[in-house]
């Protein structure tokens, strides 16, 4: 546990794997900046591994103002305890008043390991963060420029404003997806700081006997289109539909949990809670009633289409166009409207 | 070679089924109106258990910490083959974050001398995967969180297949060690009916002082105390108190318990009210899609 220290830099935890960075780190280097900012303190990363040091120069052009890197031949594979103590120890050395994770596998199992030690709160899954005051109820006394850690809970069904104003670091993971991946900026400075650690094997008590990394089916968080089935759909047959419109607008076909659940398509393409978060431009709901926990995964998309034969399907409430009808009539509707260019007669 | 499994499970309000009415006008979420269960994840981390007492030997015991209401997930696990269940209640538990939480499930298991330790990966009502880990550090055993199988088990040798995201590792290591078990993992054996008739007696000292109170509501405190403590000892030789441990038992810091020792605060709850700006009704025809279709490629959102 670290004392409140208002002069504490914001940290990001630059989790790479065989000297390639996660994605979501860097998706949250760009609020990580703004809190930084907002503070008016320096945007530090930690990068570890082991012959990772040309990752720093992208690193400081995604914002950051300072590296610590740390590099040994024992941090070359991610192990929880090895990783745990290294940035522990960064931590009492340098007292950063905010550490963010990516809410990866690896994140989720390291951050509470380390916020256990540090005896720190931390906070999952975050969808955004911010800085703010918080006045306690009876006393009125304020605690100024906290970390707003912001994430649903309870399935989705309420969203929580966690705050941590004693026992610092102020630790919180962010969900994949949620935020935009930033521009790299050439002109960026940074400063790269070279720290040391003593490792043993007694550091690293697991052994990985093997690894099997495979490609996703989709990459939905890229996809600017996306046309996404639900369990209204029908059939694995009738699924067809839906991949049909994706192939004709050039978009990611995605589903539901429970249209994943009957089997009508893989869970790589699933949106929602305990799937994929996308905010496309544009996303087509067919037979999708609108779970809150679907909702959560799609509902920044810019433009929604919803077609659904209930018209009291939550879908549409959050729905930009709203189409109540037979998803069997109105899909090859859509699809020979898109292939006419939609141009009039 | 035995091994003794213990199992850290969680009783959760079923936050799959939540209608409108469970929502507070505050935006709140009235608890009570949701069914209780059982965390499902962790059903999967006792079905893991059994399964290596099934093929190894050995014994599982279950720990919950929760409200006394709880003790039913207990005597669940009892049904599908625990050995012995543990109820952890205290007033003083209560608006504990995962780190409390962690320190005080650390204090139980502590005295269990367990050579498995095994939490679903995550409960469905925080869904933050924290307390697995942090109950690892704070007991000092390896963690091996996202296991999806068992692989090997011999000379207090571990192997297991767990989830990385993108694929799966198969890893090795020394017991003692804590498992975090997906839902992939296996599928959860229900209750025996043998088990069933044995156990559904089971019960807490809270539970026989309740019952007693309401078989004899005019008897004298003393004489409902001695009812109490003569009807757990009948339950103790039979092997089916279910034991309850309090901060006390447990011998725990309360600086490091419920509010006092949960770094994380509340500043605000909000209810999800997702709504579009704006919105248009499409007709279900060829006009009405034509339409909309070409608006959207004015709009530029499709090519």
């Amino acid at each position: 546990m670290i004392d409140v220290n208002r002069e504490g830099e914001v940290w990001v935890f630059a989790e790479q794997h065989g000297g390639v960075l996660e994605e979501t780190p860097v998706e949250l280097m760009s609020k990580a900046r703004h809190l930084a900012d907002t503070l008016k303190v320096k945007l530090a990363v930690v990068l570890l591994g082991d012959g990772v040091k040309e990752l720093c120069t992208p690193l400081i052009q995604y914002g950051a103002d300072k590296v610590y890197l740390v590099e040994h031949p024992l941090l070359g594979a991610f192990q929880t305890n090895s990783y745990a103590k290294v940035i522990l120890d960064l931590i009492e050395k340098h007292k950063p008043q905010i550490v963010l994770c990516g809410a990866t596998v690896a994140g989720r199992d390291l951050a509470p390991r380390v916020a256990s030690a540090a005896k720190a709160g931390l906070t999952a899954d975050c969808t955004d963060l911010q800085i703010g005051n918080h006045k306690i109820g009876k006393s009125g006394e304020t605690h100024e420029n906290l970390l707003f850690q912001i994430r649903p809970a309870f399935g989705g069904n309420i969203i929580a404003t966690i705050i941590n104003y004693d026992r610092w670091p102020q630790m919180a993971t962010v969900r994949e997806g949620v935020m935009p991946m930033p521009e790299p900026d050439v002109n960026h400075h940074g400063v790269i700081v070279t720290e040391t650690v003593k490792l043993a094997q007694d550091d690293l008590p697991i052994e990985i006997l093997q690894e099997h990394k495979r490609a996703k089916k989709v990459d939905l968080k890229a996809a600017r289109l996306i046309v996404a089935g639900g369990a209204g759909v029908g059939s694995k047959e009738n699924f067809k539909l839906i991949w049909d419109l994706a192939n004709c607008l050039g978009a990611a076909p995605a589903a539901t949990r429970p249209a994943v659940d009957l089997g009508f398509i893989d869970h790589d393409h699933q949106v929602g809670q305990t799937g994929t978060t996308v905010r496309p431009s544009l996303y087509i709901a067919v037979g999708i009633s609108g779970a809150i926990q679907h909702q959560a995964g799609m509902a920044q998309s810019q433009k929604i289409v919803a077609i659904n034969s209930d018209p009291d399907a939550p879908i549409f409430g959050i729905a930009h166009y709203k189409i109540v009808g037979d998803l069997n009539e109105v899909v090859p509707s859509m699809i020979r409207a898109i292939k006419e260019k939609g141009i009039k007669d | 070679m035995a091994y003794h499994c213990v199992v850290l499970a969680k009783q959760v309000p079923d936050t799959q089924r939540i209608t409108g009415q469970v929502m507070n006008d505050d935006g709140t979420v009235n608890r009570s109106a949701l069914p209780a269960i059982f965390n499902p994840e962790d059903l999967n981390a006792l079905e893991l258990a059994l399964q290596i007492k099934d093929r190894f030997g050995g014994r599982v015991t279950v720990v919950t910490m929760g409200l006394p209401g709880a003790t039913r997930i207990l005597r669940d696990s009892l049904y599908r083959g625990a050995d012995d269940a543990i109820l952890v209640t205290d007033r003083r538990c209560a608006a504990s974050d995962t780190l409390a939480t962690s320190y005080i499930l650390s204090r139980a298991v502590k005295k269990l001398e367990a050579d498995i330790v095994l939490c679903g990966r995550q409960a469905i009502d925080g869904d933050t995967a924290q307390v697995g880990p942090q109950l690892a550090e704070k007991l000092d055993l390896t963690q091996i969180t996202y296991v999806e199988a068992l692989e090997e088990l011999e000379d207090r040798q571990i192997t297991v297949r767990r989830n990385i995201g993108n694929g799966w590792q198969q890893v090795k290591t020394s017991l003692p060690v804590l498992l975090t078990v997906t839902g992939e993992a296996n599928a959860p054996r229900v209750a025996a009916a043998k088990q069933l008739m044995k156990q559904k007696k089971a019960r807490t000292r809270l539970e026989v002082a309740q019952e007693i109170q309401e078989i004899n509501p005019d008897a004298v405190e003393a004489e409902r105390e001695e009812l109490t403590a003569s009807r757990c000892a009948t339950l103790e030789s039979q092997d089916l108190l279910i034991k309850h441990w309090d901060l006390d038992d447990l011998e725990a810091d309360l600086t490091w318990c419920g509010r006092n020792g949960s770094p994380t605060k509340v500043h605000r709850i909000q209810s999800v009210v997702l709504a579009a700006k704006e919105s248009k009704d499409v007709e279900p025809t060829e006009e009405g899609i034509t339409d909309m279709i070409h608006e959207l490629i004015q709009d530029k959102i499709i090519a």
